[in-house]
C-alpha cells in the first residue's frame, strides 16, 4: 500500500470495510447545519454574528457559520447544567443505556460515513481517501470503545481500618468544556465525547473556526440517536472569545483542550483565576523518531507527512544513525519528491492543502528560517499550487539541535533529519526539548528497543512503527505536551470524580 | 423499587399491571428506552397498559433448526439418535432434534480446536472485532426476539411475556455487555526486582465445554458464550435435552453474525452421554456447568479423572430470604412471593426459605397465601397467565414427592399442594408455614412453586439458621435499619445478597455460589477471569529505570 502504517491505523476486517471499496466522493457535499447546537436545538448567535468557513484547497468560502461568543457559552453552560441536575433523565439513565446511545451514535456515523468524509475533506483539506479510511473508522471505533466502558467503570469497596464499610463511587465531574482543534475535527470530537459521555458528564464543546461543519452534522446525529437535551452542546467560535469564555467560566467543572502549547498555558491560567476547574491538555510536540535500522524510510516519511504534517505527534525530529544516514536522507528525499500533492478529492492524492492562510504562512516562515540558519534544503520548500494553501513536501538534512526548525513545532510537511553516533547521545538529544508527546525507535535489537523506549520522556513510544493509535491505548504528553491522558481506560479518569462513602457498622467481619 | 433489572421489571409488570418499560419511564421521567434500540415501538405508546399492545407470540412458529451445529454447518448425529422435544404445557411432541453422542462431541471439539489454532481467523482477529461480533449477535437476537421468546415458551413452558421481557432482554444485554469488554481485558506491566521487564497477557484458555440447563435456556446460553467469546475462546456447548430449540436458533444467528466456523459448536444431547463426553474430554481446556449440585460433583470428578481441565460450576441453592419486622411489609411479601414463584419456582436463586420475624409472621403468611392463591395458571402463551407447567414429568414427580414429605413431616399446608388441570405438568402454587429447619422441604432444593415460611426471633439466630446449609448461592434481607442490613448481608454465606429487593440481577453484577452452590463467578468483570489464562512474560533488559 501507499502508506503501510496508514492502513494499520485502520485494520478493520474486509467485511466491515475495504480500502479498495472507497466510494467515489461527491466533491460538493451539501451543508445542512451551520448554527449553534444548544439543548438539542439550532440557535443563531446571540450577537447575530457569523463567520465564513473556507475550503483550503481553493480559498473559497463554503458557507457562513453562526459565531458563538460569551453570551452563547452562557446559554450552553446553562443547558448542560440543567441536563446534569440530580434527577434529570441523563443522571437517572442506566449506565448501559448511556453506552447504548454511544453505540447508536457510532452506527449513525458509520451509516453516513461517505458524507462525513466528504464534508471533512471539503472543510479541512485532508485527502478524502484518508478521511474515509482513517478518520471516520477511528471515530466509530472510539465511540464503540467508550460505549462499552459506560457500565464497566467500577468503583471499589475498600477494607479500611475500624468498624466501617467503605466504598467508592465513580461519579461524573459535571459540565465539561471541550475545545478541539482543526487537524482531525471528527476524530478529536469523538476522543472528547466518548469518555465524557460514557462517564455521564454533560458537554459544551467549542469546535475550531476553521473546521466547524462535521461537528455540527454529528450534533444532528446526537439528537437523532436520542441523547437528552443539553447533554451535548456544540459551539463554533473563536478561541479568544468563545474558548476563553469556557476556560474562565465559573460553572464549568472541567475543561479539556487540544491545541497549541501556547494556548494550553492560557487555559491553565484561566482555570487558576476562575474556579479551579479540572484541566486536561493535549498540546504540541517535537517528537523524536530514532532510526537505528535501515528499513524505516517509509515509516519515517509517513510519521512526518501524514495529514499534511498537521499532527501534534508528527515525527518532526528524525534522528538517523551515522552509518546509514546518507542513504536514509537520499531515500527520504526521493520518497518526498514522489509524494502526490493535489486535489484532496482525487483518490490518488496523498497530500492536500494546509488548513488556512495563517498556517500556510507560518510554515513557509519556518522553511525560510531553516535555510537561513544553515540547514540543508534537500527538496521542496516552496508553494505547490497557484491557489489554495498547498506546500511542497520539504526535507531538511544536516539539521542542528539549536536551529529553530529543530526546536519549534512547524505543523507542516517539513521533515528535519539529524545525524547521531551513539544510543546514549541520541537519547539525551531526543529528550532535550520542552515537549514530550510521542517518540519512536526503529531497531531489531531487543536490548536497544527496551533501553531507548524506557529512557524516552514521552507519553507514547512506538517501536518499529509510528502513529499506531488504538482507542484502547492511552495518549497524552509528558512535560509541556500536556496534562492527563485521552483514550483507553486512562481516559475515564479525566472525566471522573471519585467519591468515598464510609458507613459506620456495628461490627466488621472479613 | 428497582425497575432496571431483569426480574423486577417483570414483577412490576405482573404485580401492577403495567409494562415494566413504562414504569422505568415514570421513574426517570425522560421517556428513554431502557429496553434496547430496536424493540417493538408499539410498546412505547401511551396505550401501554392495554393488553392489545403487548407483544404476542408467533402462532405456530416454524422450527427451522433441529440438527447439530458444528463448524458453522448443520450435521446429523453420527449414530443417528434423535431427541423428542415436547411442549410441557400440552405434552405434545414439538419436533425431534439430532442427538449428540461421543463421536459428535469429538467432531465438535476438533472443530473448536481448529478454530483456536495459532494464526486462525479467530486468534488473529482484533479484540474489538470480537466485541463487534457479539454486539451484532445482540442486534440479531433483538431482531428475532419475538420468535425466540415464542420458541422458549413453547419448549420450556415458561410464560411467553416473561420470556420476552426477562429472558430475551437479559440475553441481549449480556451479549452487549461482553461485546464491550472484548478490548478492555487488560494485562499489566509489573515492576519486578532485577534487570527485567515483565508484563502479563490475558490469553483465552482454549476450547471450552459448556453445559447449560433448561430453566433459562437462551439466557444461560448467552451467560456462557458471551464471556467465553469475548476473551477469545472457542466453545462446544450442550443445551439441555428438554430445551434445545432456542440454542439452535442462536447457532444460526452466530453464523449470520459472522463468527468464523468452529468458534461456537452447539450439540444438544443428554447429560450421561454428551455431557459426560465433554467433561471427560482430553482436549477440552475448560468446562463450565450450570445445573444440579449432584451433577456438579460428577463434572468436578471428571476433570480430575481426565486432564485437570478448569472447572466452573453454578449449582443449586436453598436460599434464605430474611424479613425483619421493620420492613415495608406489603413490598416484602410481594418480593418474597416473586422471589420464589418466578419461573414456576425453577430457579437456582429461588428464595425457598423465607425467614420472617415473629411479630409479623402470621400476617406475612396470610398475605403470602393470598398472593399465591391469586396466581393464574394456564397456557403460557396466553396473556394474563402467570404460571406455566413444570418442565417435565421427572421434575413434576420430584416436586409432588417433596410436597408430600412436607405434609408428612408436619409443616402446615396453607394452600395448593396439588396438581392443577389436565393435561400438562401444572402444580398449584403452594405455601407451607410452620416449617422447621430439619424438614426435607427446608433442606432440599425443590425447584418448584412451593414456598416455605419459617419464623425467627433474633438477628443472631436467623444468621445461624440461614447459613446452616450446604448451599450458598443467594440471600435476601428486608429491613429499613441500615445496621441490620449491613450486619446480615456481611454475615450471610452467599454469592449474592439482596437488600430490600430480590432477584435484582444485571449483566454487570457477578453471580455465583459459596460452598456447594458452585465455583467461580459468571457475569460482570469477574467472569472474565474464568475464561482467561494469565501469561507472565519476562524479558531480560540491559538496564532498568523507573
Amino acid at each position: 500500500g501507499r502508506d503501510s502504517a496508514l492502513f494499520r491505523l485502520n485494520r478493520l476486517p474486509a467485511r466491515h470495510f475495504s480500502a479498495a471499496a472507497i466510494p467515489a466522493p461527491n466533491t460538493q457535499p451539501d451543508v445542512h447545519y451551520n448554527k449553534l447546537f444548544i439543548n438539542n436545538q439550532w440557535h443563531d448567535a446571540v450577537s447575530g454574528k457569523t463567520f465564513p468557513t473556507i475550503n483550503p484547497a481553493t480559498g473559497e468560502v463554503i458557507c457562513q457559520v453562526a459565531e458563538a461568543d460569551e453570551a452563547d457559552v452562557e446559554k450552553a453552560v446553562k443547558a448542560a447544567r440543567d441536563a446534569f441536575r440530580l434527577g434529570s433523565p441523563w443522571r437517572r439513565m442506566d449506565a448501559s443505556h448511556r453506552g447504548l446511545l454511544l453505540n447508536r451514535l457510532a452506527n449513525a456515523i458509520e451509516r453516513d460515513a461517505a458524507y462525513l468524509a466528504e464534508l471533512e475533506t471539503l472543510d479541512n483539506g485532508k485527502p478524502y481517501a484518508v478521511s474515509y479510511t482513517v478518520d471516520i473508522p477511528n471515530v466509530v471505533k472510539c465511540l464503540r470503545y467508550y460505549a462499552g466502558w459506560a457500565d464497566k467503570w467500577e468503583g471499589k469497596t475498600i477494607p479500611i481500618d475500624g468498624d466501617y464499610f467503605c466504598y467508592t463511587r465513580h461519579e461524573p465531574i459535571g459540565v465539561c468544556g471541550q475545545i478541539i482543534p482543526w487537524n482531525f475535527p471528527l476524530l478529536m470530537q469523538a476522543w472528547k465525547l466518548g469518555p465524557a459521555l460514557a462517564t455521564g458528564n454533560t458537554v459544551v464543546m467549542k469546535v475550531a473556526e476553521q473546521t466547524p461543519l462535521t461537528a455540527l452534522y454529528v450534533a444532528s446525529l446526537i439528537k437523532e440517536v436520542g441523547f437528552p437535551e443539553g447533554v451535548v452542546n456544540i459551539l463554533p467560535g473563536m478561541g479568544p472569545s468563545a474558548g476563553a469564555a469556557i476556560a474562565r467560566h465559573m460553572d464549568v467543572d472541567k475543561v479539556a483542550f487540544t491545541g497549541s502549547t501556547e494556548v494550553g498555558h492560557l487555559i491553565q491560567q484561566a482555570s487558576g483565576s476562575s474556579n479551579l476547574k479540572k484541566v486536561t491538555l493535549e498540546l504540541g510536540g517535537k517528537s523524536p523518531n530514532i532510526i537505528l535500522s535501515d528499513d524505516a524510510v517509509e515509516q519515517s516519511h509517513f510519521a512526518l507527512f501524514f495529514n499534511q504534517g498537521q499532527c501534534c505527534c508528527a515525527g518532526s525530529r528524525t534522528f538517523v544513525q551515522a552509518d546509514i544516514y546518507d542513504e536514509f536522507v537520499e531515500r527520504s528525499v526521493e520518497r518526498a519528491k514522489r509524494r502526490v500533492v493535489g486535489n484532496p478529492f482525487d483518490l490518488k492524492t496523498e497530500q492536500g492543502p494546509q488548513v488556512d492562510q495563517e498556517q500556510f504562512n507560518k510554515i513557509l516562515g519556518y522553511v525560510s528560517s531553516g535555510k537561513r540558519e544553515g540547514a540543508k534544503l534537500m527538496c521542496g520548500g516552496g508553494v505547490a499550487a497557484d491557489r489554495g494553501y498547498f506546500i511542497q513536501p520539504t526535507v531538511f538534512g544536516d539539521v542542528q539541535d539549536n536551529m529553530t526548525i529543530a526546536r519549534e513545532e512547524i505543523f507542516g510537511p517539513v521533515m528535519q533529519i539529524f545525524k547521531f553516533k551513539t544510543v546514549e547521545e541520541v537519547l539525551t538529544r531526543a529528550n532535550d526539548t520542552k515537549y514530550g508527546l510521542a517518540a519512536a525507535v526503529f531497531t531489531k535489537d531487543i536490548d536497544k528497543a527496551n533501553y531507548v523506549s524506557s529512557g524516552l520522556r514521552a507519553g507514547t513510544v512506538w517501536i518499529n512503527c509510528y502513529d499506531v493509535f488504538g482507542a484502547q491505548a492511552p495518549f497524552g504528553g509528558y512535560k509541556a505536551s500536556g496534562t492527563g491522558r485521552e483514550l483507553g481506560e486512562y481516559g475515564l479518569d479525566n472525566y471522573t470524580e471519585v467519591k468515598t462513602v464510609t458507613i459506620k457498622v456495628p461490627q466488621k467481619n472479613s | 423499587v428497582q425497575t432496571n433489572t431483569y426480574y423486577n421489571g417483570f414483577h412490576l409488570y405482573f404485580s401492577e399491571g403495567k409494562h415494566p418499560n413504562m414504569n422505568s419511564q415514570q421513574q426517570s421521567g425522560n421517556g428513554c428506552n431502557h429496553q434496547g434500540p430496536n424493540q417493538n415501538h408499539k410498546l412505547e405508546t401511551v396505550e401501554l397498559p392495554e393488553m392489545q399492545v403487548l407483544p404476542m407470540p408467533i402462532p405456530d412458529p416454524p422450527i427451522q433448526y433441529t440438527k447439530l451445529f458444528i463448524n458453522n454447518e448443520w450435521h446429523e448425529s453420527c449414530r443417528g439418535g434423535k431427541i423428542p422435544v415436547y411442549n410441557p404445557a400440552t405434552g405434545k411432541l414439538l419436533c425431534e432434534v439430532e442427538e449428540a453422542d461421543n463421536e459428535d462431541v469429538d467432531k465438535a471439539v476438533r472443530s473448536a480446536r481448529a478454530a483456536f489454532e495459532m494464526g486462525s481467523l479467530w486468534r488473529s482477529m482484533d479484540a474489538s472485532d470480537r466485541g463487534q461480533l457479539l454486539t451484532r449477535l445482540a442486534d440479531l437476537v433483538e431482531r428475532d426476539r419475538l420468535l425466540l421468546a415464542t420458541l422458549e415458551a413453547l419448549d420450556s413452558g415458561k410464560v411467553f411475556l416473561m420470556a420476552y421481557f426477562v429472558d430475551l432482554m437479559a440475553t441481549i444485554k449480556t451479549l452487549r455487555y461482553y461485546g464491550g469488554w472484548a478490548d478492555k481485558i487488560h494485562g499489566k506491566t509489573i515492576p519486578v526486582d532485577g534487570e527485567y521487564f515483565t508484563y502479563t497477557r490475558h490469553e483465552p484458555i482454549g476450547v471450552c465445554g459448556q453445559i447449560i440447563p433448561w430453566n433459562f435456556p437462551v439466557m444461560m446460553f448467552a451467560w456462557k458464550i458471551a464471556p467465553a467469546l469475548c476473551c477469545g475462546n472457542t466453545v462446544v456447548i450442550k443445551p439441555a435435552e428438554q430445551t434445545p430449540l432456542s440454542a439452535l436458533h442462536m447457532a444460526a444467528l452466530i453464523k449470520e453474525a459472522g463468527f468464523p466456523p468452529g468458534v461456537v459448536n452447539v450439540v444438544p444431547g443428554y447429560g450421561q452421554t454428551a455431557g459426560c463426553a465433554i467433561s471427560h474430554h482430553m482436549d477440552i481446556d475448560k468446562v463450565a456447568f450450570t445445573g444440579s449440585t449432584a451433577v456438579g460433583k460428577l463434572i468436578q470428578k471428571a476433570a480430575g479423572d481426565s486432564n485437570l481441565k478448569r472447572v466452573t460450576l453454578e449449582l443449586g441453592g436453598k436460599n434464605p430470604n430474611i424479613v425483619f419486622a421493620d420492613c415495608d411489609l406489603e413490598y416484602a411479601v410481594e418480593q418474597a412471593h416473586s422471589g420464589l414463584f418466578f419461573n414456576q419456582g425453577q430457579c437456582c436463586l429461588a428464595g425457598s426459605r423465607v425467614f420472617v420475624e415473629e411479630p409479623i409472621y402470621k400476617e406475612f403468611v396470610r398475605r403470602s397465601v393470598e398472593k399465591a392463591k391469586s396466581k393464574v395458571l394456564g397456557n403460557p402463551l396466553l396473556p394474563g397467565v402467570d404460571q406455566g407447567p413444570q418442565i417435565d414429568q421427572k421434575q413434576f414427580d420430584k416436586i409432588m414427592e417433596l410436597i408430600e414429605s412436607g405434609k408428612r413431616e408436619g409443616a402446615t399446608l396453607e394452600c395448593g399442594g396439588a396438581v392443577w388441570g389436565h393435561p400438562g405438568l401444572f402444580i398449584q402454587p403452594t405455601v407451607f408455614s410452620n416449617v422447621t429447619d430439619d424438614m426435607r422441604i427446608a433442606k432440599e432444593e425443590i425447584f418448584g412453586p412451593v414456598q416455605q415460611i419459617m419464623c425467627f426471633r433474633s438477628v443472631h439466630e436467623v444468621i445461624q439458621r440461614a447459613n446452616t446449609t450446604h448451599y450458598g448461592l443467594a440471600a435476601g434481607v428486608f429491613t429499613s435499619d441500615i445496621d441490620k442490613a449491613l450486619t446480615v448481608s456481611s454475615a450471610l454465606q452467599a454469592g449474592m445478597v439482596w437488600v430490600n429487593c430480590y432477584n435484582a440481577m444485571s449483566a454487570q453484577c457477578p453471580f455465583g455460589g459459596f460452598k456447594m452452590s458452585g465455583n467461580g463467578r459468571e457475569l460482570g468483570e469477574y467472569a472474565l477471569q474464568e475464561y482467561t489464562e494469565v501469561k507472565a512474560v519476562t524479558i531480560k533488559i540491559s538496564q532498568k529505570n523507573s
